[in-house]
């Protein structure tokens, strides 16, 4: 997954991955040139002392170090500028794909899972990619030119490199293959501590009023404990690392010394050359070491690099028409015609053979336990979801001819979870009609019973809302959820849910304020509440997915036993009705 | 009451929603309001552990110094190389048996004075080779330091880690103790998310940091410190000519860091901007798609990307520069030693083994300090983080807070199982959250013991405050609560809600079986006694068609069970802790009809026999109360039992009217 992505995904900044490439060879070319020119000093001038060469070559090593710098600070322009490149297009590669997904996919996925994963695991991948346009071409190229400079500067001590390298790769690789597990139970048990105090935070009355705080603490010591006892684990591996490494390279330059005095002594080898010899030991070890650190980064861009592959790979189960409808010519109809939708591998339907029309000016209200299909019948009407058997038809059209464009602005929809955008409340409520006036706005707040408090707010209409709403209680949520619908002057209206998080007074306040505004158009009621749907035309009582009982609330009430259970729990019996 | 300091938002910039910890996550830039003082009472923190900490600052000076004469001792074990290798060459041109003067004569009257000068400045005896004894003799010690410096610095990691991990041990169990202490109030107040934040990713970042700063920053300074030593012992000259890049180093990687940090704070910001976009986009999809909004939210998210692009290439690139400009210092120090030291050494002044020490000294120089100078920066937001968790270490605790331990609550417990007849009466209660908005006021009653009390009204009408009093959640203004007949402050908190039982509207339930939730409030119940209560409340029911039965695992989100079933087991909850008062938030209409009808029984059969308060959503369920409280706007404005109140015409007709009769219009 990692590499096709990189692949992918940085193919568009070839040019800027050649500079790169160009400037850190020269780059490490220039780092490696240095020791070599110093042993010429040595060498050539200091131990023949020849003071006008040591100042020329000094001269040079001058240069050569400038162009050095000249070049890192290049590819770190063009590095920076590939790889955010990269970041930007694959996170608008992720968030394109997820806005084309219909509400199945999005279910699936999961939202906070969705979100995780155009962010962070965009971001994990985009610091990999960054690592790999600065440190991946410079540390082979350091790696190998290092081997070969050593080699070139004495060919008889190179095999002191052979043996120094795989040495450090075996050290590195014990502590890091114990350390890494390590540090990922950590992690595991960092987020059980998390939780756990989380848990008491949010369940703070519980606790207290249970009187467990003894064996709530006694709980938190033992996770804490267990906690702490594993960070010791692999704090101790972390700290043997540097150590481990240093202590491996001191050895080798204490090597180099003894092995090559012995060729200085007999004349195979000059001086200079064996601190040359020195430097690109160092050079060498310094590369495996940032080299293992890269490495160690890889597997968790990896599985990063896969969840956000998911989503790509993921396609849309709602694909707009190719040739779609851009025109109809009425309004506010609506036909379930033997509605049906099974998920791809799951045994039962999770609606089977619905049918319903309506007309502008009727209500259908859908009543039902949770998970009875209410929600995903709603979803069908602006194709949130396709149906698998059946037709779904708005104005005489199946939805999925239409143009979606046209469908969406034909439906206002209030879903079962209120969700505000960050913004002003008139944003809000403007989100669906960008030129509707104050006037406009207040006449839906009335109605949507949200006038008042918005009245009450610091500065009214332009008070700021907080991402999803979180800075109004959750009835006013509701409400001004209704009210943005009801801005918009849909032909259908889907309240999915939408009353049921309102005290019994305000619902019918609100339905009250609502009749005269719906009459021309066709209304979808979600409910939990018999008070809240008994006026509809029609009510469908739907039960695992199937329409068990439909008819008005008075016809229902005297021959559905589910639409009879559903009102005896709410206090409503056939005598009262009678009565 | 918190003080208005917690409140007070430090200045920060933390990457808004995204959920998980990414390594960008949050943490940068932030400043702590008062830095001195936080940072000596973190560093007050390590003082339990002080006897270790002293054994790390010897073992850094211990590893540090071994590590700083290595390189000389190695130098010098070149030197013996070179001179074994010049005296062979000169002995080559002269006859054997010739002495180091002879050799220095020889050159001079070649006119050479420079070979001269050179040949003055070694130890050399011409024509004998490389003194490998000495050779052996300097390494060994060499290679003894070097692995014992190495050893030195891996006790000091391991001591430094065992003292942080301890330390922040302890700060993790000090602030779980003080949430038990603190005030509901307090929890009122805070916005959850910050709470959480405040005990999980502020904790976590201290104990990062002082892993870090305590190895890193002690190492460094005294790396400086060391090398710097050594430099002026081997060469003044050079040392002073190396000293010269050291406010150069300091000053370029000063400025850049400046620039780049404020570049980083941009680029959290960007990244939060577009995270919060993507969260909006994501969590509102259908709304997004509906509204016709995709195109508006596509070029929004075009837009925040491309300024995320072009803020975060500028700050990497700034970042990126520090190192080449390190490497351009770095090399500059390396060409002037060798040039100054090649011509020292030509000149005899100075040995070729010193140059080779005063190159590598120069290397182990600049990485020190430019690491001291980005601690500054890990330093401001560690401190900044052990400040935010003090300010909740220090938050007013509840008044005689002490907090339960496990005798404490046993003998509660014991005590609540004895008669308690659960008379229940208020007397001229006051009560308000926040002193300019008076909420309950002189309000009084009396539940006979084994009555039903409903209590009704619209939201915000004070219905939760009320039972949150009788559970001593809160302190009241004004006025008492007795049951029967003691002042409920005159017993401990412990002992009071022990006799209590409370069914909240939020089902909380923790990560645990369903065994163990059910027995949450009485961990010594045996097996059997958890069946009943979970037969009694329908429990039983559901839990067998789970895979795990009584075992399956309540997970966070509490995916697996509906939030009907969630409920009946915290009804199961209460029936088991048999407590002789009852507090019930009845569900609302989120949970289907069928459990609903289920969720009524179960509390019904909580309710025989036993005084209880209950918050009811729908008057129907409470045609059997005793009495009934109308609640608005803090005060009772009806209460009677349903027959008197309807007769009455009053608030409760109204309300009862709007739920049964069909829509007002």
């Amino acid at each position: 997954m990692l590499p096709r992505m990189l692949r992918t995904y940085l193919s568009p900044y070839k040019g800027w991955l050649s500079a790169i490439v160009l400037l850190q060879f020269t780059a490490t070319a220039a780092m490696l040139y240095l020791p070599s020119l110093n042993a010429d000093i040595i060498d050539k001038g200091v131990a023949r002392g020849d003071t006008d060469y040591v100042v020329k070559i000094g001269g040079v090593m001058l240069a050569v170090s400038l162009v050095q710098a000249a070049c890192s600070m290049a590819s770190a322009w063009f590095g920076g500028q590939a790889a955010m490149a990269f970041g930007r297009d694959l996170r608008k590669a992720v968030f394109g794909r997820v806005g084309s997904f219909s509400a199945r996919e999005v279910s699936t996925f999961g939202a906070p899972s969705l979100i995780t994963r155009a962010t962070n695991d965009v971001q994990q991948v985009q610091m990999l990619a960054m690592m790999v346009c600065l440190m991946g071409v410079m540390i082979p190229i350091m790696m190998i030119g290092g081997v070969i400079m050593a080699m070139r500067e004495d060919l008889g001590l190179s095999w002191l490199v052979l043996v120094v390298v795989p040495v450090l790769f075996v050290c590195i690789g014990l502590v890091v293959s114990r350390m890494v597990p390590a540090f990922q139970t950590v992690q595991a048990r960092i987020d059980d501590v998390n939780r756990i105090l989380r848990e008491q935070i949010t369940g703070i009355r519980v606790v207290r009023a249970f009187v467990r705080e003894p064996q709530e603490t006694a709980r938190f010591a033992r996770s804490n404990d267990d906690l702490t006892e594993v960070s010791i684990r692999a704090g101790r591996w972390m700290a043997l690392m540097f150590p481990l490494v240093m202590g491996v390279t001191n050895v080798a330059m204490v090597g180099v010394i003894w092995f090559g005095g012995h060729r200085v002594d007999s004349g195979e080898m000059e001086v200079g050359a064996l601190t040359a010899f020195l430097s690109y030991l160092m050079q060498i070890l310094m590369s495996v070491m940032m080299g293992t650190f890269m490495l160690m980064m890889i597997p968790r861009a990896s599985v990063s690099a896969a969840r956000i592959a998911e989503v790509l790979d993921t396609d849309s189960s709602v694909v707009p028409s190719d040739r779609p409808v851009t025109s109809v010519d009425v309004a506010g109809h609506l036909d379930i015609e033997g509605v049906g939708l099974t998920y791809p591998g799951a045994e039962a339907p999770v609606l089977r053979d619905v049918s319903f029309s309506a007309r502008p000016g009727q209500t259908i209200a859908l009543i039902g336990s949770t998970g009875a299909g209410k929600t995903t019948l709603v979803n069908l009407v602006p194709r949130l979801l396709d149906a698998t058997e059946g037709v779904v038809r708005v104005d005489g059209v199946d939805v999925r001819e239409l143009d979606p464009e046209l469908l969406w602005s034909k439906i206002g929809l209030v879903p079962q979870r209120a969700f505000l955008f960050s913004g002003t409340v008139a944003t809000n409520l403007r989100y669906g009609r960008e030129d509707a006036t104050d006037d406009e706005l207040w006449a839906a707040l009335e109605i949507a019973q949200a006038a008042d408090f918005v009245r009450d707010m610091p500065v009214g209409l332009d008070t700021p809302v907080a991402q999803g709403g979180t800075t109004v209680s959750g009835g006013q949520r509701q409400r001004l959820a209704i009210a943005r619908a009801l801005v918009r002057r849909p032909e259908i209206y889907l309240f999915d849910d939408a009353f049921s998080a309102l005290d019994v007074a305000t619902d019918a306040r609100l339905r009250a304020a609502l009749a005269p505004v719906t009459r021309d158009a066709t209304v979808v009621i979600v409910g939990q509440r018999i008070a809240t749907i008994r006026d509809a035309d029609l009510i469908l009582v739907l039960e695992d997915g199937e329409v068990v009982g439909r008819g008005t609330h008075d016809e229902l009430m005297a021959d559905d036993p589910t639409y009879q259970e559903i009102a005896a729990s709410q206090g409503i019996t056939t005598e009262e009705v009678v009565a | 009451m918190s003080d208005s300091k917690t409140m007070k938002t430090t200045e920060r910039i933390v990457q808004q929603g995204g959920p998980g910890r990414g390594p960008m996550s949050g943490m940068v830039g932030q400043k702590a309001d008062n830095f001195g003082a936080s940072a000596r009472r973190l560093v007050g923190l390590l003082r339990p552990a002080r006897g270790r900490a002293f054994a790390v600052l010897l073992l850094g000076i211990g590893s540090v110094a071994s590590v700083v004469v290595g390189p000389w001792l190695l130098g010098k074990a070149t030197d013996a190389v070179f001179t074994g290798f010049v005296g062979k060459q000169v002995g080559e041109q002269l006859p054997p048996g010739a002495t180091k003067t002879d050799a220095i004569a020889a050159a001079e009257s070649r006119g050479d004075s420079q070979l001269a000068d050179f040949l003055r400045g070694l130890d050399l005896v011409p024509g004998q080779g490389v003194d490998f004894d000495k050779v052996a003799h300097l390494l060994l010690i060499t290679l003894l330091i070097y692995v014992g410096g190495q050893v030195l610095g891996w006790l000091q990691g391991w001591f430094v880690n065992d003292v942080v991990q301890a330390t922040v041990r302890k700060m993790r169990s000090d602030v779980e103790d003080k949430v038990h202490r603190l005030p509901l109030s307090y929890f009122d107040k805070q916005p959850r998310g910050e709470l959480l934040s405040r005990v999980t990713n502020d904790i976590d970042n201290v104990a990062q940091n002082l892993q870090q700063t305590m190895s890193q920053l002690l190492t460094s300074l005294l790396m400086v410190v060391g090398v710097l030593g050594m430099m002026f012992w081997v060469s003044p000259l050079l040392a002073l000519i190396a000293l010269i890049s050291v406010p150069i180093a300091m000053f370029t990687t000063g400025r850049i860091m400046k620039r780049s940090q404020s570049q980083f704070i941009n680029q959290w910001r960007q990244t939060g901007k577009l995270n919060g976009q993507v969260e909006e986009a994501i969590s509102g999809h259908a709304l997004v798609s509906v509204f016709g909004r995709r195109e508006s939210v596509e070029a929004g998210f075009d837009e925040a990307n491309e300024e995320l692009y072009q803020s975060s290439f500028r700050a990497q690139f700034i970042s990126g520069l520090v190192m080449p400009l390190m490497m351009l210092v770095g090399n500059l120090n390396y060409v002037i030693i060798a040039v100054v030291g090649g011509l020292r050494v030509t000149s005899g002044t100075m040995s070729i083994g010193d140059v080779q020490a005063f190159i590598q000294y120069s290397r182990m120089f600049s990485q020190p300090i430019t690491q001291i100078a980005s601690m500054a920066n890990l330093l401001q937001s560690g401190v900044a983080s052990a400040e935010r968790v003090f300010e909740l270490l220090d938050a007013e605790e509840e008044t005689d807070a002490s907090v339960v331990d496990t005798v404490d609550a046993a003998r509660a417990a014991a005590a609540a199982r004895e008669e308690t007849r659960g008379e229940v009466a208020f007397e001229g209660v006051s009560f308000s959250y926040d002193p300019d908005e008076p909420l309950i006021e002189d309000l009084s009653l009396v539940a006979h013991p084994g009555e039903m009390v409903a209590i009704v009204g619209p939201t915000g009408a004070g219905k939760t405050t009320l039972v949150n009093l009788i559970m001593r959640f809160y302190e009241l203004n004004a006025g008492r609560i007795t049951l029967d007949g003691t002042d409920i402050t005159d017993v401990s908190r412990a002992e009071l809600r022990s006799r209590i039982g409370m069914v909240l509207q939020d089902t909380w339930l923790f990560e645990g079986t369903i065994r163990d939730n059910i027995a949450y409030g009485r961990p010594d119940a045996t097996e059997e006694e958890v069946r009943v209560a979970a037969r009694a409340t329908y429990v039983d029911r559901f839990v067998h068609s789970l895979p795990d039965g009584y075992d399956t695992r309540v997970d966070d989100e509490g995916s697996n069970l509906s939030a009907g079933e969630r409920q009946l087991i915290t009804i199961a909850r209460a029936f088991l802790a048999q407590p002789a008062l009852l507090i019930l938030d009845e569900a609302t209409s989120s949970v289907d009809t069928r459990t609903e009808l289920l969720l009524q029984h179960a509390m019904a059969a909580l309710r025989t026999d036993r005084t209880s308060f209950v918050i009811a959503h729908r008057l129907s369920t409470i045609r059997d109360a005793d009495l009934i409280l109308v609640m608005e706007n803090g005060r009772i404005v009806e209460q009677g039992s349903h027959a008197e109140l309807l007769e009455r015409d009053g608030a409760f007709a109204r309300l009862h009217a709007a739920q049964f009769a069909a829509a007002v219009s």
